[in-house]
């Protein structure tokens, strides 16, 4: 066990951080599921056209990031064998009980409206294959194999509800997640009413740029040009929710200098010593300043569409980057005081083990697995075109 | 033959039946010792901090009465030391165990003095009120307990307790505090720190009867609970508690 580094007096109990790198990975993933599921339904519901070569693509990035959303918290739990007992019983007095509900809520919309969306494709497919395959498509498509043109428009329709109910659903899911943290009294770190905005403009721009990023890989291997209207849209989105995502965590932070109560001491100190790196340097200047600067030339300044995508994916992979910072600088940040408000403690995550490093990075891959599973059996791209087909 | 098989199966059922009795009183047990105390009571703790040396047996009674892994605390002692210029300095070696180093002519001592913490067993517990699935408790009598066989092991009482006095039991994957000696208690007896305390610094007692030392003290003398402003309304009393203390 490494050697932890304290400095001034911490409770004897808060020496060790409880909440590990497991509950870091767990709000972030969650907030690429919000994220993208937006894009998707800005392509639904709002009629944004320009997204229709990622829609798909959106909805099933928020699908398989959905699938992994609660593995951290298993492997993080003493006791997952008893997981289910937050379902089965549940004391709603705690902001945690009700996580099992919106989650379970949030992945059968997801499902059905996946479901929606692919169902012409599913037919398509009973149509071309045979045997035991045949079989298998026939039972996804639950033994419809209706696609008429009215069936067709009734599939939109039903798209576009689904879609509406999964914004505000998508909002609850994050929000929920930033409330965790943010009605625990006992911490003035997470004590803030700004915590759940935060962490849901953080959700909406970290999934916007990992779809950026995901479609730039895309195309790549597939050898095509990306869609240049549809990346346009997309950096203005994300600067735009960056702006609002990074002015809320600026404010959360002055409210706290300004305010000057007994807990900022301990926390100046927490940003000058062990977040020196993580919060000022990674958080603060290189992930937020550059990005900013970047997708604002991106955004407002002609340029040839090579620099724009070099730019814009840089600018994407910097907030990926920033969004994880924060949400470290959230989880970890917030258990290396003491109560005490006199001490700091250290965290350095294992390199292999349940709740390690290694741990973290294979399950942040599975969700990727899952999409290029997905793809094998529902194509998410048309071989003739860069763009998903119609919906 | 028939005969033995018939008898066999028969003290088989008794067994059976006589172990799953008492797995199902094993398992209720807390709650159902919290019924057969009768009567509902309710029970505060008293720290003198006047009084306590910080000689740490309190600290070594509960590891030893409570099988407290190495490294976590159920109670600990703090000693503070505020120099002439009025720099604090606070330690808890051990959470006290072992007692405490000597104090130089250097720090230059104004004033010094230990404090014992523990669980405050708050009548409006935040620990209570997060856990996602009701392992954290009240009982009749006031007592915030664990039950050990429905908590999940999330962590988030711990994360919700102002005081830091819960921490992961580390061999049995579950939330852990003092329970205020909770199995003693219902036995007619003291905490184990109570009882060893060489000074009586830590007193506990029913609240109820007014004829009690405890409850003439909480009704008569000017205490103090930590951190007061977070609502919880603990339970664990404090005399000449200094500011600087949290």
């Amino acid at each position: 066990m490494t050697e932890l580094i304290t400095k001034g007096f911490l409770f004897p109990n808060d020496i060790e951080v409880h909440w590990s790198l497991m509950i870091v990975l767990y709000p972030y993933i969650t907030g690429l599921v919000a994220g993208a599921f937006i894009v998707s339904s800005l392509y639904h519901v709002f009629g944004r056209t320009e997204l229709k070569p990622v829609a798909k693509f959106s909805l099933v990035a928020a699908f398989s990031f959905l699938m992994f959303a609660c593995t951290p918290l298993l492997f993080h739990l003493g006791h997952p064998e008893r997981a289910f007992n937050i379902m089965f019983t549940p004391k709603f007095t705690s902001a945690m009980s009700g996580f099992g509900y919106i989650y379970s809520f949030y992945l059968l919309l997801v499902l059905c409206e996946i479901w929606f969306v692919f169902r012409e494709d599913i037919i398509r497919k009973v149509r071309e294959t045979r045997g035991i395959v045949k079989a298998c498509y026939w039972v996804l498509a639950l033994g419809s194999l209706d696609d008429s043109e009215e069936a067709r428009r009734l599939d939109h329709s039903i798209t576009s509800v689904l879609a509406a109910i999964g914004i505000p659903s998508a909002c609850v899911l994050h929000g929920y997640v930033g409330f965790l943290f943010g009605s625990l009294k006992s911490n003035p770190w997470w004590s803030t009413p700004l915590m759940p905005v935060i962490f849901l403009m953080s959700a909406i721009v970290s999934g916007i740029a990992i779809l950026i990023v995901g479609y730039f890989i895309v195309m790549k291997v597939r050898g095509t040009d990306p869609d240049a209207a549809c990346l346009q849209s997309l950096y203005k989105y994300l600067w735009g929710f960056f702006i609002i995502d990074l002015t809320l965590e600026l404010l959360e932070l002055l409210t706290m200098v300004y305010e000057g109560e007994e807990s900022w001491a301990i926390i100046a100190w927490l940003l000058k010593d062990k977040l020196w790196f993580s919060y000022t340097t990674v958080q603060m200047l290189i992930c937020s300043g550059i990005p900013l600067v970047l997708l604002g030339l991106v955004s407002l300044k002609p340029m040839d569409s090579l620099m724009r995508n070099r730019l814009g994916l840089i600018s994407s992979a910097l907030i990926l980057l920033q969004v994880f910072a924060m949400r470290w600088n959230v989880v970890v940040g917030g258990q290396l005081f003491s109560k005490s408000l006199r001490g700091l403690t250290s965290y350095t995550p294992d390199v292999i083990g349940r709740e390690s490093i290694v741990m973290a990075a294979i399950l942040f891959i599975m969700p990727f697995v899952v999409m290029y599973v997905f793809n094998l059996i529902l194509p998410l791209w048309n071989k003739d075109q860069p763009e998903s087909t119609t919906v | 033959m028939d005969k033995q098989r018939r008898q066999f199966l028969k003290q088989a059922c008794w067994t059976l039946l006589g172990s799953g009795l008492m797995v199902s009183g094993t398992i209720s047990l807390p709650r159902a010792v919290a019924a057969a105390s009768g009567r509902q009571h309710r029970y505060a703790f008293l720290v003198d901090t006047h009084k306590c040396i910080g000689c740490g047996r309190c600290v070594a009674a509960c590891r030893k009465e409570n099988r407290v892994p190495p490294e976590s605390y159920r109670t600990w002692v703090e000693r503070y030391v505020v120099s002439q210029e009025g720099t604090v300095s606070v330690d808890s070696p051990h959470g006290g165990e072992q007692g405490f180093p000597a104090l130089s002519a250097q720090h230059n001592i104004a004033r010094a003095f230990f404090v014992p913490k523990l669980c405050n067993h708050c009548k409006e517990p935040n620990c209570v009120q997060v856990c996602p699935v009701g392992a954290t408790y009240v009982s009749k009598d006031g007592f915030v307990l664990v039950d050990e066989r429905q908590c999940v092991g999330c962590g988030y009482c711990i994360q919700a307790c102002p005081y830091g006095a819960r921490f992961m039991n580390t061999v049995r994957h579950t939330a852990d505090k003092c329970t205020w000696c909770f199995h003693r208690v219902t036995k007619g007896m003291l905490p184990a720190c109570v009882l060893v305390c060489p000074v009586g610094a830590r007193q506990f007692g029913c609240i109820d009867d007014p004829t009690s030392p405890l409850a003439a003290v909480l009704r008569t003398e000017k205490l103090q609970v930590l951190k007061p402003e977070t609502g919880n309304e603990p339970m664990v009393h404090y005399r000449g508690l200094d500011k600087e203390v949290r």
